[in-house]
């Protein structure tokens, strides 16, 4: 029992605690409704394209429903007062994500470029392997807080992660970021996906630290608390480490995502609006400084500022040092095409950005296919997982939990704003996967140990307080009355 | 396939999507938990709630007999009742866990009053169920009826305790 009143009111007010429900069986019924919608949206491209229902539907949705009802039952079985709703939002975007990405396999014009490759049946193997390792973290990891055993560990895993790529034989360099690393016999990995995961994991553990000299130790000036000196060390390590990311991987997404949930995190933990100026500041300085000497970022403003004229630079194929696209351009007409409702599954012409079209673009495809209407419903599916993230931190009862759950979901969050914005022209384009929908094996599995991590959060912030212990006073001391 | 059966499709879907997204926003509602306040009547509710404690407090007589004689059954108090203060008419249900008084968070009844301490009462059953109130070292002391307590005493129905400008009362 806990409670409080507000004194204002009317002073009549019972007070009583309510124990969340387990809500599993609430989360069943929604993961069927989430398989049930990728399979229609599949049967719909296949109609729509071939005039027959496609062959591989079948087993599409059996593949689909066996991961959703292995990752339920994991769930069920190693945290059962999770949150109801993160499995199912990830389940469906996952799913509708492999729909398009089949949707463009089925491209007649990507199957003619030279490097066609069936993407689909390795996203779902990806996806597959990111349900593993969604049930992995939930069994593995019985309690959040051993995660800030690892504070220091963690902080050099995710600087090793992020400079992997930089290692001269293992780096991977593709179309200017070098956010790539590649295993011998595997394939491509990017390191840069999982260090944000483990990011996460150090800022929660040092903030929930530092977080009282971070808050109170400052001086007020101009309204604004300004902090110490020696406070400021850590923020502007983060800086420079986002800066020389972008300056060695040219890579403005992750650099911007870090330094984003850093100065989210540093917010939550001392509630000081100045870290908010202190940070934006920060980033615009940085952003400006590096776009001023790195050509690989001068493009993606050029192409930003004006889309039109970079895409007449490339199709004219004028060659001045730097890589024209015309990519920036075609996202947008995708989404003029779509109009509110769209043309209808495999109706689009996305096809025609080419190469990125099921990764980085994968939004215009929807853009164009589903519309403003099915492009809000997407981004409010994401913004439903970041409001559950959200909850769960409010929730959680230990600090190190609550700092990690926002990280995370602060990061999520940060990762859709920055793809969803650059492919909508909002902010310059930078090379980051849009989570679940996008084809990219460490994006899908990472994402998915994100999900795990943030439902063992929730259920250890859901699970009902155990019956309150007698009270040993009460058995060991004799009232003497008068 | 006819033009019409791929617009009705198009629309089906872009339907569906919208519906799951409200059945999950309908979950998030149905899913509130936390600390339930449930607010009962207005003023006028808390007026007569008030006249009526103050009929009910008996004479302090009556009292003594009752605290010392232990009769129980009949006289069980079932919940704590805040007459007077910021806090008037708060009632907590006495389900034989301890109840703590205090400005700090955790207090099961967090008391907004200059005169209390953090940390400043409890009120636990002992093995008979009796109630039982004891000070824990506030600053200002804890009245039951006139007296200060020293040592924990058990508390009779409609005893007034009385923190700072707070007064508690167990009823039936």
């Amino acid at each position: 029992m806990s409670s409080t009143t507000n004194p204002s009111t009317q002073h009549t007010s019972t007070i009583g605690a309510i124990g969340a429900p387990s809500r599993r069986n609430t989360e069943l019924a929604l993961l069927v409704f989430a398989v049930v919608i990728p399979v229609f949206a599949y049967a719909n491209v296949g109609l729509a394209l071939n005039d027959e229902m496609p062959t591989g539907l079948l087993s599409y949705g059996l593949g689909l429903g066996l991961m959703a009802g292995v990752g339920h039952l994991a769930v069920r079985k190693f945290a059962p007062y999770a949150d109801p709703l993160m499995l199912p939002l990830a389940t469906l975007l996952n799913g509708i994500g492999l729909v398009a990405i089949w949707r463009l396999d089925q491209s007649k014009r990507l199957q003619a470029s030279s490097t066609f490759v069936e993407a689909a049946p390795r996203q779902l193997m990806y996806s597959a392997l990111g349900v593993a390792l969604f049930m992995a973290v939930l069994f593995f990891l019985k309690d959040h807080r051993v995660l800030q055993r690892y504070t220091y560990i963690s902080m050099a895993g995710a600087l090793i992660l992020l400079l992997l790529p930089l290692v001269p034989g293992l780096g991977h360099n593709v179309y200017g970021a070098k956010i790539w690393i590649k295993i011998p016999g595997l394939g491509t990995l990017q390191p840069g996906e999982f260090a944000k995961i483990v990011l996460a994991v150090f800022f929660a553990g040092y903030l929930m630290v530092k977080r009282d000299a971070l808050a109170l130790a400052s001086r007020r000036f101009m309204g604004l608390y300004l902090p110490r000196g020696r406070d400021l060390g850590p923020i502007i390590v983060v800086w420079i480490i986002s800066i020389l990311i972008l300056v060695f991987e040219t890579d403005l997404g992750t650099s911007l995502l870090f330094f984003g949930m850093f100065v989210i995190m540093l917010y939550v933990a001392t509630e000081r609006t100045s870290w908010i100026v202190f940070g934006l500041l920060m980033s615009a300085v940085g952003a400006v400084g590096v776009a001023s000497f790195e050509p690989h970022i001068q493009t993606r403003v050029q192409a930003w500022l004006d889309p039109m004229h970079e895409f007449e630079l490339s199709r004219a194929g004028v060659v001045d040092g730097i890589v024209h696209s015309e990519q920036a351009m075609q996202a947008l007409w995708a989404f003029g095409s779509g109009g509110t409702l769209g043309t209808g599954w495999g109706q689009g012409h996305s096809d025609l950005i080419g190469f990125a079209a099921n990764s980085d673009f994968i939004l215009a495809t929807f853009g164009e296919e589903l519309g403003l209407a099915g492009v809000m419903a997407l981004l409010l599916l994401y913004a439903l997982i970041v409001e559950r993230g959200v909850r769960t931190s409010l929730a959680a009862r230990d600090p190190f939990g609550k700092l990690l759950a926002i990280g995370l979901s602060g990061a999520f969050a940060l990762q859709v704003f920055v793809v969803a914005g650059g492919v909508m022209g909002l902010i310059p384009l930078t090379g980051m996967t849009m989570p679940f929908l996008a084809y990219g094996g460490s994006s899908v599995i990472a994402n998915w140990a994100l999900i795990g991590i943030l439902l063992r959060i929730s259920d250890t912030a859901r699970r009902p307080a155990p019956a309150p212990a007698t009270n040993p006073d009460v058995e060991m001391t004799q009232v003497v009355r008068p | 396939m006819s033009e019409l059966t791929l617009t009705v499709m198009r629309l089906g879907f872009l339907a569906v999507l919208w519906l799951f997204v409200i059945v999950a926003v309908q979950v998030i509602r149905s899913d509130l938990f936390g600390t339930r306040v449930t607010q009962r009547g207005s003023r006028r509710d808390a007026g007569r709630q008030q006249q009526a404690a103050r009929q009910a407090a008996p004479p302090p007589q009556q009292q003594r007999q009752q605290s010392g004689g232990g009769r129980r059954g009949r006289n069980t108090p079932t919940k704590l009742v805040v007459t007077e203060g910021t806090l008037t008419g708060t009632t907590v249900a006495l389900q034989g866990q301890t109840i703590t008084l205090g400005r700090a968070h955790d207090s099961t009844i967090v008391l907004d009053d200059d005169y209390a301490s953090s940390r400043h009462a409890r009120i636990y059953p002992d093995r008979d169920g009796q109630w039982i109130v004891e000070d824990l070292g506030s600053t200002n002391g804890t009245y039951l009826d006139r007296t200060r307590l020293t040592t924990p005493t058990p508390i009779s129905l409609g005893a007034p305790i009385r923190i700072g400008k707070t007064v508690i009362e167990l009823r039936k």
